[in-house]
């Protein structure tokens, strides 16, 4: 390591990144710096160029526009040497479900380099580390979803990484195992050091990262902190539902010109006027309560989300879009 | 930065390929069904063949037990063709689940991720062809050194060309149907036509020249010469030339394509 740098060591840096499928432009332009142990969200509806930017970073397209370093070493110029510095987990579980846990590791650990008495040590320890060292002898396939994910990310810590890509890690397990693996996550990041970059759908998720990169459409449509994301929003969202929302939303419209109406999947959410205390909110719902009372169905006052600000800087719902493709989006 | 990195280095290709492969035969192995399908077709197909319907051709006056004799080496073909082509369709499956997406951001070489396959496929097929040699050795079956290590070593080329040959057709389709249809349109004709049912010297012209134009011909007739002693026409080393020859051109296109073709769902 550098050890004459002052500032924050870079772990990874992504400059004018663009990428297409035929003519078909997926990546456009986006640009991002990552520090050394961070924890890092991508966050993106289906269709923002989130899998595309992970299949890059993590070295299996080649041939991309722009530039990516990876710890240190320049993609795909150098990709053995950042192929070794990183560790990566797909959404789609890498294990042979035929194989016992500790085989899955061994292999892993040979790809990388690794083996002998060093390796068993080595898969021991992380074995431990994730809880699942009584089933090191069981074939993959009698675990369950929480562990099996538990699994890839010990094999991909296993040749000690920089690096850790994790691409929608929560798929396909419960919310318990949910939480015990987002915990695993922090202790990684805390006792360890380790950068990690971890691509989500899921806001809840993207809430706990240190920064988070929003791709809508290919672009980067903000690179912030949660808490500065959720400023962009101050004061509280109303949102009703009601099954007469189409005149609602025009009369509503008419009353309050110059604020925010939205309409996403059967809710109308108001976004607060700038400045607004959470009385001027109260006061905001009891008229709307007096005006239309017999058609609200429900009523929420709440803190915006990120979903909120989500729909603020895209103007579509997180994510109820992708059909219409690339019409004008709002920056 | 570490000394470990350097030694990962030097080490990826050979460890790498060990690994890859070990994984293979562990899996055959595993499962106990694809063990029964790979024995149990072939003994079926000699069965009913060699003694069923060639029993047709010596009423015909080929001379009796001739037929077994010519067909043994065609079913040797057989399962090793067989076995290149279940070890080939993991490859499809292993993109489709997710474990070659582990394996292609290792810091191994593509070439390492080839030459397993390969190997894989090889020593299923020749450990398959040797348990049905030894079932034949009692049945009159030729032996001797000599023609054992011939036969060895052609099984050992024909295993590696044939998953080849099945690399090269799964390494671009991302289903197991696709597959499928390339094996029947592709792989049985290869089979078929290599003299492995029928020799060419009694076809019609057009087919013959089909069956000279067969890599496999070649391959076949070293295991035939092996077998069946002063009844086969080759030329060790021409044919063998041959049979390696296209081994290595299909090992060759089979790495440059794990380079070079850009694959949908990597």
């Amino acid at each position: 390591m550098q050890a004459t740098t002052v500032a924050k060591e870079i772990a990874l840096c992504v400059e004018e990144l663009s990428y297409s499928y035929g003519n078909r432009l997926v990546l456009d332009r986006v640009s991002f710096q990552v520090e050394k142990g961070a924890l890092i969200g991508i966050l993106g509806p289906n269709g923002s160029g989130k899998t595309t930017l992970f299949r890059l970073l993590s070295t299996l397209y080649s041939a991309p526009a722009g530039m990516i370093t990876l710890a240190g070493s320049a993609y795909p110029a150098q990709a053995a040497a950042a192929r070794r510095r990183m560790g990566i987990v797909f959404q789609s579980p890498s294990l042979d479900k035929k194989l016992t846990v500790a085989e899955n590791m061994v292999h892993q650990g040979h790809l990388y380099g690794l083996r002998g008495s060093g390796l068993r040590k080595r898969v021991e320890e992380l074995l431990r580390l994730f809880g699942l060292e009584e089933r090191t002898r069981d074939l993959v396939e009698t675990l369950s979803g929480g562990q099996q994910r538990r699994v890839e990310v010990a094999k991909a810590l296993l040749h000690e990484p920089e690096l850790l890509l994790l691409d929608e890690p929560s798929t396909g397990i419960d919310p318990a195992a949910r939480r015990d693996f987002w915990r695993h996550l922090f202790a990684l990041k805390e006792q360890k050091g380790l950068t990690i970059l971890v691509t989500t759908h899921l806001l809840d998720e993207a809430e706990r990262c240190d920064r988070l990169l929003i791709l809508d459409r290919g672009k980067r449509v903000a690179w912030e902190t949660p808490s500065r994301l959720r400023e962009l929003i101050p004061g509280s969202v109303l949102s009703i539902r009601s099954p007469k929302l189409s005149e609602m939303e025009e009369e509503l419209k008419r009353l309050w010109a110059g604020r925010t109406v939205r309409r996403v999947d059967g809710t109308l959410r108001i976004e607060p006027r700038s400045e607004e205390s959470v009385e001027d909110a109260m006061r905001d719902a009891a008229s709307l309560l007096q005006r239309f009372g017999a058609d609200v169905t429900a009523l929420t006052v709440s803190q915006p989300s990120l979903e909120d600000v989500f729909l603020h800087l895209t103007g579509h719902h997180f994510e109820s879009q992708t059909e219409e493709s690339h019409g004008t989006s709002k920056q | 930065m570490e000394p470990r990195n350097s030694s990962i280095a030097s080490g990826g290709f050979g460890l790498g390929v060990y690994t890859l492969w070990n994984r293979e035969v562990v899996r055959f192995l595993r499962q106990k069904n694809r063990v029964v399908g790979a024995l149990g077709t072939p003994l079926v197909f000699w069965f009913l063949i060699g003694s069923g319907v060639g029993s047709s051709f010596r009423t015909g006056g080929t001379g009796s037990g001739d037929y077994f004799s010519y067909f043994f080496p065609g079913m040797l073909l057989l399962v090793v063709l067989f076995t290149a082509i279940f070890s080939t369709i993991s490859l499809i499956e292993d993109r489709r689940e997710g474990f070659l997406q582990a394996v292609l951001v290792a810091p191994i070489p593509r070439s390492a991720v080839v030459a397993a396959k390969l190997l894989g496929g090889m020593t299923l097929s020749v450990l398959q062809c040797l348990l049905i040699y030894l079932l034949a050795l009692p049945l009159g079956l030729h032996f001797s050194l000599g023609s054992f290590a011939l036969v060895v070593a052609t099984l050992c080329l024909l295993g590696l060309a044939l998953t080849g040959i099945g690399y090269l057709l799964a390494w671009p389709l991302d289903s197991v149907q696709g597959y499928h249809a390339l094996m029947n349109l592709l792989l049985m004709p290869l089979w078929l036509l290599s003299g492995a049912l029928f020799p060419p010297n009694g076809s019609v012209g057009w087919m013959r020249a089909i069956i000279h134009a067969n890599p496999l011909y070649y391959g076949l007739e070293l295991l035939r010469a092996a077998l069946w002693p002063g009844r086969s026409s080759a030329s060790l080393w021409l044919f063998g030339a041959i049979t390696l020859l296209f081994t290595a051109a299909v090992g060759l296109a089979a790495v440059v394509m794990t380079d070079r073709v850009r694959v949908k769902h990597p």
